[in-house]
């Protein structure tokens, strides 16, 4: 383990983008984000949850696939991707490194979407420990450790070091850099901090949700159930929850002509909006309800039976803390839970 | 319990009870003191979960659009900035106001847990105000703060305490309203350079995830269907060409609510990623006033508005252009 004083970070940083880009979270216009590091940047190590996720590697808000050019009868298909170089995420905490295996699963299963891969593969991952988790986290209800994520690499950090430890090929590599910044040692602490992050989680609200309702062969009753009316009364039907959702995975594909040709283009979509499921013949989902419904079932009933029970939700909790309306998965988990327990 | 919440409350009941109302909209409670969501009731027992207490920021009001075509009556909780909102959609023909029995309560200004939480202090239990204190307690003890601190950012600049257009009241205290001038951001802005207002607006805006929680939560925008939700428009932006093209729509949703806005400030409230969209708002607010005379949307439920009016004294095209201090 190699322990790095605070004050040598911004250093430390600087080291590894001269090698490959490094993107962290880092404040700007007053939130906390993932950015390219560049000197002065206001990098917020400790910020618990960036608003936006780290999916967006991985899984761009927009990007263009291929471009197509006609020519009388002809049509020519032009990929533009270039090699993906390798880059660092540094700062992904244990419940958005999980949301990594959700992705994988979609996106990695025959047919493989290469856009995805290319750059999954290129990334060298450092975790985040967490030291500080507030009441919206309960990632330990899906099995999730934030005390000791894994990654490529993993960081732990208190008030005055940062502490690395790697895990992977790829991560002892980066290790050679890090370790130029400091001396080897603080395992001591470490283990300190992940029982202390360990016991704080026990006690936080939400860490004993009861999931044991969300199973694939009560897909009919939960589906049917009355509550979902005033679940989602109050929902605006705005992207918020599915864009800040590190496992939201749903893209629209279109294309858009330009005067030389048509461009054509992914982008995040939102089972929240009216437009979304749209189909030459109608919308299979006309109301909110049922738009609402949809979001859930998929993280706690559709994903899971078709993905090994796995659920489609890592409870960092950015849903609790972002929706307007201040409606989020736990709501759905305890009511439904609820209702089908008495 | 508050005084206040008791009497919201014991309103509620009797209003269902006695059959007055079908339904009464307010805010119910959540899975913490801080994190009501609006909500309809329909019996005494629902309003078992009825709150009303710092965290009751939302704006009631544009739920009354789908609400008042219900059967039966319905009454609404209105703080004094969300009267104005309900006025202006009776204005615009959007709410039937005979469905609605509305009623004005008192507002000292709404928090913003968020802010608490920058603070330093997470799991909150519960905030009691005192005047200019609020204490906030939470699992790990109690600490007082300054109100001005932690209130929402509409609420740093409350536009008014008047209770426009209702059927009643319920006012235990005196509303003191919040000094500052809710044009003061504005002129900084307006003072800046070109340049400076440009990365000012671009540092911001480029922060946008484009989810529409500002266009969905605004009275204003009413429309039944959104041009940029419809496929067959051309135009319904799902992918930016570049991170400030969010830019083009929140200057044309600023313009499509000018004169009709009523500053609520639900978009600044909302907004994931805390852009301070009520600023364009704002702006046109002002400029509103400058060429066509002092003008409050939603302050009346009827007339005609300064963009919707022509009068011989309206200026000419060039002054509204300079009505700003671009020079």
């Amino acid at each position: 383990m190699i322990k790095v004083d605070r004050t040598k970070a911004d250093g430390m940083y600087a080291a590894i983008s001269e090698k490959m880009p490094l993107f962290i979270p880092v404040k700007s216009a007053g939130e906390v984000n993932y950015a390219p590091w560049e000197k002065g940047a206001d990098v917020s190590l400790d910020t618990l949850k960036t608003v936006k996720s780290a999916k967006d590697f991985f899984f761009p808000q927009s990007e263009t696939m291929m471009r197509f050019k006609a020519e009388g009868k002809k049509i020519e298909i032009i990929d533009d991707r270039k090699e993906v170089a390798p880059f660092v995420i540094f700062g992904v905490r244990g419940c958005d490194y999980r949301s990594f295996d959700i992705l994988d699963k979609v996106f990695l299963q025959e047919p493989v979407d290469t856009y995805y891969k290319e750059r999954r593969d290129a990334a060298v991952i450092v975790t985040m420990a967490c030291a500080k988790p507030e009441e919206s986290c309960f990632c330990s209800v899906f099995g999730i450790d934030s005390a000791d994520p894994k990654g490529d690499v993993t960081c732990y950090a208190d008030d005055k070091y940062l502490y690395f430890k790697s895990n992977t090929d790829k991560g002892a590599k980066l290790m050679e850099i890090i370790g130029a910044f400091g001396t080897e040692g603080g395992e001591k602490e470490v283990e300190a901090q992940k029982k202390n992050t360990r016991e704080i989680m026990e006690k936080l609200p939400f860490t004993h949700l009861d999931l044991s309702v969300f199973k694939p062969e009560n897909l009919n009753k939960l589906f049917a159930s009355e509550e979902w009316a005033s679940l989602s009364e109050a929902c605006l039907g705005c992207g918020t929850c599915t864009f800040v959702c590190p496992t939201c995975q749903c893209f629209d594909i279109r294309d858009f002509k330009t005067n030389d040709g048509v461009i054509r283009f992914r982008c995040w979509d939102s089972c929240m909006y009216s437009d979304f499921t749209q189909m030459a013949a109608a919308n299979s989902r006309t109301t909110q309800l049922q738009r609402y419904r949809q979001r859930f079932m998929h993280k706690l009933v559709y994903y899971p039976s078709q993905y090994g029970g796995t659920y489609s939700c890592v409870g960092c909790g950015r849903c609790v803390n972002k929706c307007p309306q201040r409606l989020n998965i736990v709501k759905v988990i305890k009511r439904l839970g609820d209702k089908e327990n008495d | 319990m508050t005084d206040l919440e008791n009497k919201i409350i014991e309103r509620a009941e009797n209003l269902l009870e006695s059959g007055e109302a079908a339904r009464v909209v307010g805010w119910k409670k959540g899975e913490f003191y801080f994190d009501p969501s609006p909500a309809e009731f329909d019996s005494k027992e629902q309003l078992r979960d009825f709150v009303y207490n710092g965290f009751c920021g939302a704006n009631l009001s544009k739920y009354l659009i789908q609400v008042s075509k219900k059967p039966g009556k319905t009454a609404v909780f209105l703080k004094p900035c969300d009267t104005f909102s309900l006025n202006q959609l009776v204005k615009e023909h959007r709410v039937n106001r005979d469905n609605i029995i509305a009623i004005g309560i008192e507002c000292n200004g709404k928090l913003d847990i968020e802010k608490i939480k920058e603070k330093g202090v997470s799991a909150v239990t519960e905030a009691s105000e005192t005047g200019k204190e609020v204490t906030v307690s939470s699992l790990y003890g109690k600490s007082v703060m300054n109100k001005e601190d932690i209130l929402l950012i509409k609420c740093l600049t409350c536009k008014s305490k008047k209770l426009v257009g209702v059927d009643e009241t319920i006012v235990l205290g005196e509303m003191e309203e919040a000094p500052s001038d809710r044009f003061e951001e504005v002129e900084k802005l307006e003072k800046m350079t070109e340049a400076e207002r440009f990365a000012f607006w671009k540092s911001q805006l480029s922060k946008c995830i484009r989810c529409n929680a500002c266009r969905n939560v605004c009275p204003a925008c009413s429309c039944v269907k959104c041009v940029f939700d419809n496929p067959q428009s051309g135009v319904a932006a799902k992918a930016n060409d570049d991170e400030f093209e969010e830019q083009l729509f929140h200057i044309i949703r600023a313009f499509h609510v000018s004169g009709r806005c009523t500053d609520c400030g639900e978009c600044s409230r909302v907004c994931p990623q805390r852009i301070p969209l009520h600023l364009l708002n704002r702006k046109f607010i002002k400029d509103i006033n400058t060429c066509y005379g002092e003008y409050q949307a939603g302050e009346a439920a009827d007339g005609k508005t300064p963009l919707t009016d022509y009068t011989v004294g309206d200026v000419e095209p060039n002054d509204v252009f300079n009505a700003g201090v671009r020079k």
